[in-house]
């Protein structure tokens, strides 16, 4: 089989396993629709008192809400993807049998965890991004270019996403248990990604550091592509260098993780 | 007086299921300490984007920065109280699945305070502690002519609005009975309500307001409340009594909950093919 393919069947099987859970992929869509309500209303209000916030109009705020919605499980913006099973293994030492096998070990785990993700965003993501453009105003192109360029951005995301995650459960391989570290994932997953505030409407200075910062490429980036706000190749370079950044950071970090750091187990 | 003994072998049961749990948390201090202060740090996010909020305006709805953070802090704090006693009723459709909740029904000691007291997690604390100081800075910083009624009002939508957040928990908690994978529809609920009482009721869509005052009743955790110590107008232009009326509407979620809870484990089938 070649390596290409052995990567895809790792992806279907990502994607199988949380396809699997049917009735809880329902009561995410469920949720995410309601927060999504509540962060419309309050964006609204928001954008009420300060037209044009960070660049953007009433419609364009709601489509931001709505399209972190749809990409809150998809990214998994507060963890809970590939980097729990994989801190997991290498908690009990199950990781061992990973290390042996004939492929390589973050491109296995990045091939699951895209799986996820496309089963996140399709079961998930998609209807309550449908749901809020069917109740509120949304500002989304007509046009085939940008939605074209809006699946390159998601695309990279996921991979910057990904990148993330991996580093921190890594990170498993000194500390031996990941509840900081995932805690530590979720509050700068959550703030740095846009969940609470798009990042365009942070201010000043810290605006600026925001938005340089690789969680930039997750949901602002996507975002500003689907409705024009920047140039598509400005974003994918911005997400493409913080890609590379962080994957060859992963690889650097794994090779000492396994180098000098003693499998658990007995 | 069965009534009653049944209420204190629950609670009696809670404590000592909770104390456990407390005493397996407490040997890894460190990690305690840590997590507590990483709860506190996820749960004031949403403490954050408000204050990035009036880095760009000064009022949102019509209210003020304090007045807003009144509403944050009571609602913060009451689902805070909620979310110690009860909150760990979400792994309850985890126990459906794999069948361990077979276990707890032939254990001598009411399920409910079993399912309570469950996980029992003191990391909570964080949740409260973040909620009490907004609550405190709001209540020295609003402008409100105190009166010996709005001051007894606090710590009435405090207890109040925790009980409502229980019953909501309780009633999730059927619902999951039922439902077993969909845990996560509770948390729409419980933190979208929560959410939701953070803002002014100003901010939102009239029937949503409609919504969450007569039907899920979240209104009297603060905004009918609130609404009388700021001095504002009634959300749905409420009559001025209703402002104290949170304890009985409490009262009544307990009491709906504790029937559907019931009607829940009657219907209880156990997992097996």
């Amino acid at each position: 089989m070649g390596s290409g393919r052995l990567y895809l069947t790792v992806a279907a099987g990502g994607f199988r396993r949380y396809a699997t859970y049917r009735l809880a992929t329902a009561a995410g869509v469920f949720t995410n629709t309601v927060f999504g309500v509540i962060l419309v209303y309050t964006y609204l209000a928001l954008w009420d008192e300060k037209p044009h916030l960070g660049g953007y109009d009433q419609a364009q705020a709601v489509t931001y809400v709505w399209l972190g919605q749809c990409l809150y499980a998809t990214l998994a913006i507060q963890g809970g993807g590939a980097e729990k099973d994989l801190m997991e293994r290498i908690r009990t030492g199950e990781i061992a049998v990973d290390l042996y096998r004939p492929a390589d070990l973050q491109l296995w785990w990045m091939a699951g965890d895209m799986g996820r993700a496309l089963f996140q965003m399709l079961g998930r993501g998609v209807v309550p991004f449908l749901f809020g453009a069917l109740f509120f105003p949304m500002a989304l192109p007509t046009a085939v270019t940008p939605w074209a360029a809006f699946v390159i951005t998601l695309l990279l995301a996921a991979v910057v996403s990904f990148a993330i995650r991996y580093l921190a459960a890594l990170s498993v391989f000194w500390l031996m248990d990941g509840m900081g570290v995932n805690q530590a994932l979720m509050i700068t997953g959550i703030f740095f990604s846009g969940m609470v505030l798009p990042l365009n409407a942070f201010p000043g200075v810290l605006g600026e550091i925001v938005r340089a910062l690789p969680w930039a490429a997750q949901i602002q980036m996507p975002a500003d592509v689907l409705m024009g706000e920047t140039a598509p190749l400005g974003a994918f370079a911005f997400q493409a260098a913080w890609a590379v950044a962080l994957l060859a950071a992963g690889r650097l970090l794994q090779s000492v993780a396994t180098r000098r750091v003693v499998v658990q187990g007995g | 007086m069965a009534e009653r003994s049944a209420l204190l072998e629950g609670l009696r049961a809670y404590r000592l299921i909770a104390g456990m749990w407390v005493r397996s948390s407490m040997t890894y201090r460190t990690s305690f300490a840590v997590t507590v202060l990483g709860n506190l740090m996820v749960t004031g996010l949403d403490f954050v984007a408000i204050l990035l909020m009036f880095s760009q305006v000064d009022s949102l709805g019509g209210w003020s920065l304090p007045e807003i953070a009144l509403l944050y802090g009571l609602s913060a704090t009451s689902f805070g109280l909620a979310d110690l006693v009860l909150g760990s009723m979400d792994v309850l459709g985890g126990r459906m699945r794999d069948g361990s909740f077979d276990t707890l029904l032939v254990r001598p000691a009411p399920v409910l305070a079993q399912i309570g007291a469950d996980h029992f997690a003191l990391r909570r604390l964080g949740r409260i502690t973040q909620g009490a100081l907004v609550l405190g800075w709001a209540l020295v910083s609003v402008e409100v002519e105190w009166t010996a009624g709005k001051v007894l009002l606090v710590p009435l939508m405090l207890v109040s609005g925790a009980a409502i957040f229980c019953a909501f928990f309780v009633a999730g908690a059927a619902f999951q009975i039922l439902a077993q994978d969909a845990a996560e529809v509770q948390n729409a609920f419980t933190y979208g309500g929560t959410t939701l009482l953070q803002y002014p009721p100003t901010v939102f869509g009239k029937d949503l307001v409609r919504g969450v005052t007569f039907m899920l009743p979240l209104a009297f955790v603060n905004w009918v409340p609130a609404a009388y110590v700021l001095g504002r107008p009634y959300p749905l232009a409420l009559p001025s009594w209703t402002a104290f009326v949170s304890p009985l509407v409490a009262v009544a979620c307990c009491a709906l909950a504790g029937l559907a809870w019931r009607a829940g484990l009657r219907s209880y089938r156990s997992t097996g093919s």
